[in-house]
């Protein structure tokens, strides 16, 4: 049916909140104010390793105007966002594994007050050691070193060991073999809004929760097992949120506790976080040591890659299974190898959870393949780019491990990416202290499995027409500020052929809007997207039924164009849409009809390769240009300039946007973002003005360029945008470094002191933990189940 | 950074010393966004927090109340300052402008359009501070180059955008205002 191009996608139009932003009428969490609320604060354990032997509640219950305080003993269920590893308490029952781990919460009639209160809370601590590193969580054997008891050894939560391919042929037959270690240090997302959630359990019985959170189905069913409540009487609505990155998936402490003591008080109660707290509730990227082999034939084809991950994950499991796999699965995406393996553990630490930050548990370890790469294209006297266009991985291939890539545009993302920053020009060509760097990268656009085990949509999309001609999408999704509100009304605007501005989005309320999983693993446009599309399919049939019986024309002649149904041979032959929906109405009844999508399966069938998959990879690559100062160590960005194969760009502005998002976020990891602690485990640095993030003037220029593959299994083609351009960024710093002053670092955040060291020669290598990992699941290619290929 | 750290501490004890003499409630007059409001408050709150809770104006927002992320800016007598960082009985004298009040008879600001326009927000929770920030600019020097925004900026942290976008969106509406 559809001839022409397209009406809406592709346009640089609006977001459909964007004036509400900048008018500052968006309601925030913190923003809402309900009558007769009351305010809630947690009391946090100042110990990183403690025994909770007693909280008295007592004194604080005295003080007027104190309503409520509760415990671990009050919310004893336990509950974490992957069902395999459900490892948190809202309150600490017996135990406490970081400093702000939550002990009590107080519900009082004014913040000042709840606040107050929390020094009258009585807590008795048995104080243990607190295990801060990697090394000291693989080798703490004593029972008072463990920090949690559920799991096999020592403070290991997951250790795992893949083998795809030949591993020991692959090595016999390369020329070159490069070894090397890595260290990618913690950070956190820092979203400028801090957390908040008010909860009310109203007169009938049921729960409302309003939290600035980026997974409302996930904290939906979380409130129901810890609260014990059918999930039917909850309803959870996600608030606009100001900023998130990952660190708003997990369902929270604060969220549980206001939801429990408002069931307490039958009032509505608010909690909204102090800055400080937001570090330590974290759930940010994890540091993670790692060691690369990798073989080489001479002239720079990969033979086989080994490599291994130690993940720092703090005190609790949070997303940490997905996240040692993620830091495994997508090496093999970008360029082909014919073996690989992957081993990968995550530790316990005292220290504040991590979890999935932008790119979840992929900057890392492409952090260190991509420098890898450089020196080996250096050693082999290559051009990077050149090392890399020989063995770029192509659409409609199976990776050795299994992953079914559909479309890839890396190609002509290195080719322009290079064509715009000269880089011929200037690869090692320019003077001492001014350098330039490359790096390339894959990611997913969604997860291809739920996070819990289930056969139905990931997403779901109900579309409302009524005889007004108004338009009403129901979603799941959570707009962060990505832009999935404008994505749902771009996408229908555009299969009806009206303006995305009269279409209405009800998104992210459970009890009004269908199940989409929510803001995370960048799957949003591609997942909302194509269900969106589903639902509008069937309310076109219905539609085009009733305008080729008005208009006595074919319906496969009829088009959705200019708010009009009419005849694409002679577009004078049509009726406006909002008749048309009153025709249909009349001809149907009630106009609605939802949509839904869950992504194809993957070859892969081994235990673990639920981590990988996804509809479609996006591609990115990313040249640096900046200058390094010999004597100071100062590193001052000039430029970068970053492609990125995002499918269809759905609107450019977006897809920028988010790109240079990324850019930025991925700058302040590379060069001073670090979330670091003392020896008590205390966090050194948690506030804005020690915590260094990049201001507008340690921002440079970033010039973005899309690069258009239109993937059969997205909408309109698009794939994600997200997260995938922070990948190559952060090891083009560290390349271009090496081509400013010839220092290796392979380290990350890239700072002055470093430099320097290295320049002395006295950087020391990153040391990898001696660590016998498990006999590897081996598969090969072509074990997996058969998946048909779109077209 | 560090002494403003310094003087938030000092009036945070001020503040306390306030609360606990029962220093209770005081009726505040402030001119804000051209009107004149009186909210009976207490002495000791800061003017972000007599904005958002007395007065209702929800769009100044907050990122650590300390004077260290630029979110919580509001225009005083033309100059953007940290509403977290003084106290409301401090403004009494001053107009007051917050993002509620850059319309005008109803049409948005060129800033809000332009930012609007290019896509300069994302999450859109550090823009009003940036808003106003670039309007106490703007007003000042019409004619801004890149680089005198991006210092005029310099104090307002945004997590989303990577600021070129919030860059072009003010570059545009300097452009605009030179158009006939
Ligand atoms: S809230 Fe005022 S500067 Fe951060
Ligand atoms: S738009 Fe989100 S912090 Fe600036």
């Amino acid at each position: 049916m559809r001839k022409k191009g397209f009406s809406v996608i592709g346009k640089p139009l609006p977001k459909v909140d964007a004036m509400a932003k900048c008018a500052g009428e968006t309601v925030y969490a913190d923003d809402l104010n309900l009558p007769r609320t009351i305010y809630a604060k947690l009391l946090r354990s100042p110990h990183a390793h403690a025994r909770v032997l007693r909280v008295n509640p007592e004194r604080a219950l005295r003080l007027e105007g104190v309503y409520a305080v509760i415990t671990g003993k009050d919310l004893p269920e336990k509950f974490g966002i992957m069902p395999a590893t459900q490892d948190e308490e809202a309150l600490a029952v017996d135990k406490v594994r970081y400093v702000g781990d939550p002990v009590a919460a107080v519900a009082a009639v004014s913040e000042t007050l709840a606040e107050k209160a929390l020094g009258y809370i009585d807590v008795e601590y048995e104080i243990l050691k607190p295990v801060l590193t990697i090394e000291d969580a693989l080798a703490s054997t004593e029972e008072s070193q463990r920090i949690h008891t559920w799991n096999r050894r020592a403070n290991i939560q997951k250790a795992v060991s893949l083998e795809f391919g030949d591993m020991d042929g692959g090595f016999a037959q390369s020329d070159h073999i490069f070894e090397g270690t890595f260290f990618y240090q913690g950070n956190t997302h820092l979203p400028m809004e801090q957390y908040c959630a008010i909860g009310f359990y109203g007169p009938d019985n049921k729960l409302t929760l309003w939290s600035s959170t980026q997974t409302p189905h996930y904290l939906h069913r979380a409130l129901a097992k810890v609260l014990g409540l059918p999930a039917s009487r909850i309803r959870v609505i996600a608030t606009p949120v100001g900023g998130g990155f990952g660190g708003k998936s997990d369902p929270f402490s604060h969220e549980i506790s206001v939801a429990k003591l408002s069931m307490i008080t039958r009032r509505p109660v608010k909690i909204t976080l102090t800055r400080e707290e937001t570090f330590y509730v974290h759930r940010g990227r994890h540091p993670v040591k790692m060691w690369m082999k990798t073989g080489v034939k001479k002239d720079g084809t990969l033979q086989t890659m080994h490599f291994r991950s130690f993940l720092d994950g703090g005190g609790y499991s949070s997303y940490g299974l997905a996240s040692v796999y993620y830091t495994g699965a997508l090496q093999t995406v970008a360029y082909k190898l014919p073996s690989y393996k992957f081993e990968g553990v995550r530790v316990f630490t005292n220290k504040p959870a991590c979890g999935p930050k932008r790119g979840h548990g992929t900057p890392q370890p492409r952090f260190a393949v991509e420098i890898q790469l450089d020196e080996i294209a250096e050693k082999l006297g290559m051009d990077p780019l050149e090392l890399r266009l020989k063995q770029l991985t192509e659409a409609n291939s199976i990776t050795v491990n299994g992953l079914r890539i559909s479309t890839t545009g890396l190609r002509e993302c290195i080719e322009k990416v290079a064509e715009r920053a000269e880089w011929k020009k200037k690869f090692r060509k320019l003077p001492f202290g001014h350098g330039i760097g490359f790096a390339a990268s894959a990611y997913i656009s969604g997860a291809g499995l739920p996070i819990y085990w289930n056969e139905m949509p990931h997403s779901g999309v109900q579309i409302k027409l009524d005889r007004s001609g108004g338009i009403t999408v129901f979603c799941g999704s959570t707009d962060i500020g990505q832009g999935s509100d404008s994505i749902l009304a771009y996408a229908v605007a555009e299969e009806f052929g009206v303006d995305p501005a009269d279409i209405r989005v009800v998104t992210a309320d459970t009890d009004l809007t269908p199940v989409d999983l929510g803001s995370y693993s960048s799957r949003v446009t591609v997942m909302t997207g194509n269900a969106a599309i589903e639902a509008c399919g069937k309310l076109k049939k219905m539609l085009l039924e009733v305008a080729g019986e008005v208009l006595e024309v074919p319906a496969d002649d009829l088009e959705f164009a200019d708010g009009r149904v009419q005849s694409q041979s002679l577009p004078e032959r049509g009726i406006s849409f909002v008749e048309c929906v009153q025709k249909a109405e009349a001809k149907f009844g009630t106009l609605g009809a939802t949509g839904s999508y869950k992504p194809p399966k993957h070859p892969a069938n081994y235990k673990g390769s639920g981590v990988g998959p996804t509809p479609a990879y996006t591609f990115t690559t990313a040249i640096v240009e900046l200058h390094c100062d010999g004597e100071t160590g100062e590193i001052k960005v000039d430029k970068i300039w970053i492609a990125h194969d995002c499918g269809r760009a759905f609107n450019p502005l977006l897809v920028e946007g988010q790109t240079e998002g990324s850019v930025y976020m991925a700058l302040g990891e590379a060069l001073m973002e670090e979330q670091i602690f003392r020896k008590s485990g205390l966090h050194k640095i948690p506030s804005i003005l020690e915590y260094k993030s990049p201001t507008t003037l340690e921002t440079p220029e970033i010039e973005t360029i899309l690069v258009e593959t239109n993937d059969p299994e997205g909408p309109f083609g698009a794939k994600e945008a997200g997260q995938g351009p922070l990948l190559p960024v952060v090891p083009a710093v560290s390349n271009a470094v090496y081509d400013a002053v010839g220092v290796r670092i392979h380290e990350i955040p890239i700072t002055p002191d470093k430099i320097l060291r290295a320049l002395d020669g006295r950087l020391k290598p990153v040391s990898v933990p001696d660590f016998q990992f498990p006999p590897p699941i081996k598969w090969q290619p072509g074990e997996g189940v058969q998946v048909p290929q779109k077209n | 950074m560090a002494v403003s750290e310094r003087s938030q501490k000092r009036k945070k004890r001020r503040n306390s010393v306030l609360f606990e003499q029962g220093a209770g409630k005081i009726l505040l007059r402030l001119k804000v966004n051209g009107e004149t409001r009186e909210v009976a408050t207490e002495g000791s709150k800061t003017l972000l927090e007599v904005l958002r809770e007395d007065m209702g104006l929800t769009g100044t927002k907050h990122g650590c109340e300390l004077g260290e992320c630029g979110t919580c800016a509001v225009l005083l007598d033309g100059e953007s300052v940290l509403s977290c960082l003084m106290l409301g009985v401090e403004a009494g004298d001053g107009e007051i402008v917050t993002v509620e009040g850059m319309m005008q008879d109803g049409k948005p600001h060129p800033l809000q359009k332009t930012f609007a326009a290019l896509g300069a927000t994302q999450c859109g929770y550090c823009i009003p501070g940036v808003l106003l920030t670039a309007k106490a600019l703007l007003d000042k020097n019409p004619h801004p180059s890149r680089d005198e925004i991006r210092q005029a900026l310099s104090g307002n942290l945004c997590r989303c955008t990577g600021y070129t976008k919030i860059l072009d969106a003010v570059e545009l509406a300097v452009k605009g205002a030179e158009a006939p």
